[in-house]
């Protein structure tokens, strides 16, 4: 085992081979897909849904940048804009990035780690995935057909008294959380109940740390948003006037309402892609996590803060500067919890064994989103530099580092390095690195020119800007076509190695993690016996396999 | 039942596959439903905070609205709603104790009092609907047109009101359903966790109104 490339490399002896019978061919027919209960095959239902929603909500992305290109009109008219932004923001979010990790890898990896056979509800599971379907097709319907032109954040009175039809989107936003809920309570009763013997909670891996504290998040603050679309909907109905001021209601209770759910959804789609980081990082630098303890309980931590951190979002709507005080401090308690995790993670890689492939790019990447997006989050959420960021690019800007920035790059990885254990095949490393780089640089070019444009006055959601800003917005511009252009080489070397991809073997990564100690891809029962858990996780350090190149 | 049987699985009828214990698949049935409960309450708690929200910006007028409640009609509503609570945690005893007859005789009663909490409610709205005492752009009410955003009292009053009847109706849809459990012989002392579960609810839906009656009927 002398050769340079590192992890991925197979031990030399044994050809890995590829598991006669696994998940992917225990049965056969769509009916064998449509009506399972099998966690794992729910997982990559999800997969295929978020994989195509992620398309069609970056179509929408690359639509409107296209149509900032230009001060004045370029490829559509406002009335499109306005709904295509719309679009953008609601199928990225409820679509793509809250079921995305979760219901992908949460739901393929939760069991898997625990050492169990499935979630604790199967078909509560199965019906999440149909209600997901549902509200889905809902939203998009609604949207496409009706002309929805409010942004995702649906603020009263213009959601209320606009022209355009709302309901199927507030609908279609309600079934939806029911899915997410579902979700929830599955992930949080299965880590309770149907961990392996001696899987203690302190030896559940990070990534179902992550997940719990998700799990926490979707259960408590999604059912504010259905109580929310749904007053939106009868008040657009039957005009009930809870949010009209003329009949005596108040338009920033709706503000109230949508940021309670709305605020810890950020961390619903984060925090699953804070999970895969560290376990990924630990794999990539062959090390045990640093600070396990606190990775674990920062990501509890921020749950529970993000909760109390909403009205950073209402600086400007009249609330009283002491609202504003305090929802500026414990916004920046998320700053303290994030930095503990970065710190973990940076400490992880120190004296690694690091292995230098495409997932340490992301990994890169992503630590450098995250502390960007989360100083200039610090930045927003102090009151007086607020007030001059509200509403411009500068918001923009930083809210996409860290959903696009953090949140993506998790997917990635998560994509990258589980992607052995899904399927049993083989990326192409080489490609992977081309497209990681693409896709970091597109990044930056694509969001940092926004922090410029908008320190410089520009708001958001304007369909024509002064002609100063439009070097920005070419850069833009710019910046998100090699965005685009590095997930198409993703697409296509995915689809390839899906096809003919070299068999990876059981454990292609030597990564310590529980689900690597089935086949890959696993058993339809997860494993074929029984297991009992007997060490700490991440215990790269232990004797046992070999680690490739020596720690210093 | 020999469920305390380390070695071999303890094969009861009922449990799962991916369970090692029926105790343990109890365990998880009860936790998810106390999880739901608790995105129920959330729920709720939204329109508890708009009703607190406007009952702090019009402080008179829901004090004014408020008399234009039927007290009579409200408390025998919670009475009878408090009193399903009851039944239904006997029903439960009963199942536990293998008395059938007497859980069917108790769950029975207790759908009949959730029949009845809907029909003394439509009484109270088709009043509402009568003279007028209507959520925003339709609220006509002559008398309490003097009192600023009278409306946006009787806007909280039916959406309050009218998502706790519709958890009503899902409640005592779960109720008939577990009662055709029982009927069929399904639930016995060893195996009563759909039945708990269903009471569990029942007690939510009983525990909002209790929270209700007295910030609507009795300000």
């Amino acid at each position: 085992m002398s050769q340079s490339s590192p992890v991925a490399s197979q031990p030399s002896e044994n050809k890995p081979v590829y598991p006669a019978v696994n998940y992917l061919n225990a049965d056969r027919g769509i009916r064998s897909w449509l009506l399972t209960l099998d966690h794992k095959r729910i997982a990559l239902m999800y997969f295929a849904s978020v994989l195509f929603f992620f398309l069609v909500g970056g179509i929408f992305a690359m639509a409107i940048r296209l149509e900032l290109l230009t001060p004045g009109p370029t490829i559509m008219g406002a009335n499109t804009y306005n709904r295509m932004f719309t679009l953008h923001g609601v199928v990225m979010i409820f679509l793509f990035m809250i079921p995305a990790i979760p219901g992908v890898f949460g739901n393929f990896l939760l069991p898997l780690m625990l050492g169990a056979k499935d979630v604790a509800f199967p078909k509560l599971n199965l019906l999440s995935l149909y209600l997901y379907w549902t509200g889905a097709t809902l939203a998009v319907a609604g949207m496409v057909m009706g002309g929805t032109d409010t942004g995702w954040t649906l603020y009263a009175p213009y959601s209320t008294t606009t022209p355009m039809t709302v309901f199927p989107v507030v609908l279609g936003i309600f079934v939806l959380g029911f899915s997410s809920i579902l979700t929830g309570l599955n992930f949080i009763v299965t880590t309770h109940t149907l961990r392996a013997p001696g899987m203690t909670w302190m030896r559940m891996q990070l990534f179902v740390w992550a997940i719990y504290a998700t799990s926490i998040i979707q259960v408590l603050a999604t059912p504010v948003i259905g109580l929310t679309v749904m007053l939106v909907g009868i008040e657009k109905i039957g005009g009930f006037g809870l949010f009209d001021a003329t009949k005596g209601g108040d338009p920033v209770l709706f503000q109230h309402f949508f940021w309670f759910y709305s605020h810890p959804a950020v961390y619903i789609m984060v925090l699953p892609s804070m999970g895969v980081i560290s376990d990924a990082i630990a794999a990539v630098a062959r090390k045990n996590v640093f600070g396990y303890k606190m990775i674990a309980y920062s990501s509890l931590g921020i749950a529970f803060v993000g909760f109390f951190a909403w009205g950073h979002h209402m600086f400007v709507s009249g609330q009283s500067p002491f609202d504003n005080g305090a929802f500026a401090v414990i916004s920046m308690f998320v700053g303290v919890f994030t930095a503990i995790k970065v710190f973990n993670w940076v400490g992880t890689l120190y004296r690694g064994a690091i292995a230098v492939n495409a997932l340490f790019v992301y990994i890169c990447g992503f630590l450098f989103f995250i502390v960007f997006g989360g100083m200039t989050g610090i930045a927003v959420a102090t009151v007086s530099l607020d007030v001059h960021w509200h509403d411009t690019y500068f918001v923009v800007a930083h809210f996409h580092f860290i959903m696009v920035g953090a949140v993506i790059m998790g997917f990635l990885i998560a994509i990258h390095y589980w992607f052995p254990k899904m399927f049993g095949k083989k990326y192409h490393e080489g490609w992977a690195m081309v497209s990681a780089s693409f896709i970091v640089l597109g990044f930056i070019t694509t969001f940092i020119p926004q922090f410029l444009a908008g320190n410089a006055g520009m708001p958001r959601r304007y369909y024509m800007y002064p002609e100063r800003f439009q070097a920005l917005n070419v850069a833009s511009t710019a910046g998100s076509s090699l965005l685009a252009f590095g997930f198409i080489i993703i697409a296509i070397y995915l689809i390839y190695a899906l096809m003919r991809g070299e068999i990876a073997g059981d454990n292609p990564w030597h990564s310590r993690g529980i689900e690597w100690m089935t086949t890959s891809p696993p058993d339809k029962h997860n494993f074929t016996k029984p297991i009992v858990i007997t060490q700490d996780p991440h215990t790269y350090q232990e004797p046992g396999e070999e680690v490739e190149h020596v720690v210093i | 039942m020999s469920s305390s049987d380390g070695h071999a699985r303890a094969h009861h009828p009922h449990l799962a596959d991916h369970f090692e214990s029926i105790e343990k698949q109890d365990h998880a049935a009860r936790l998810g439903m106390w999880l739901f409960l608790g995105t129920e309450v959330l729920l709720f708690a939204g329109l508890f905070l708009g009703y607190t929200v406007y009952r702090h910006f019009y402080h008179e007028t829901f004090h004014h609205c408020s008399r234009a409640l039927n007290i009579t009609l409200g408390t025998t509503n919670t009475i009878v709603l408090i009193t399903s609570s009851l039944t239904v945690a006997l029903a439960l005893w009963a199942v536990r104790a293998g008395k059938k007859n007497l859980a069917i005789g108790l769950l029975v009663f207790t759908i009949l009092c959730a029949f009845g909490f809907l029909g003394i409610k439509y009484l109270e709205y088709a009043h509402k609907f009568e003279v007028g005492e209507l959520p925003g752009k339709w609220f006509r009410a002559e008398e309490l047109m003097q009192y600023p955003a009278a409306n946006m009292y009787f806007t909280i009053y039916f959406l309050t009101t009218g998502l706790h009847a519709f958890h009503v109706i899902v409640g005592m849809s779960v109720l008939i359903w577990v009662l055709k459990g029982i009927l069929k012989g399904r639930y016995t002392p060893d195996y009563y966790v759909p039945v708990e579960l269903g009471a569990l609810y029942w007690h939510l839906v009983d525990l909002v109104w209790i929270f209700l009656f007295p910030l609507l009927y009795l300000i």
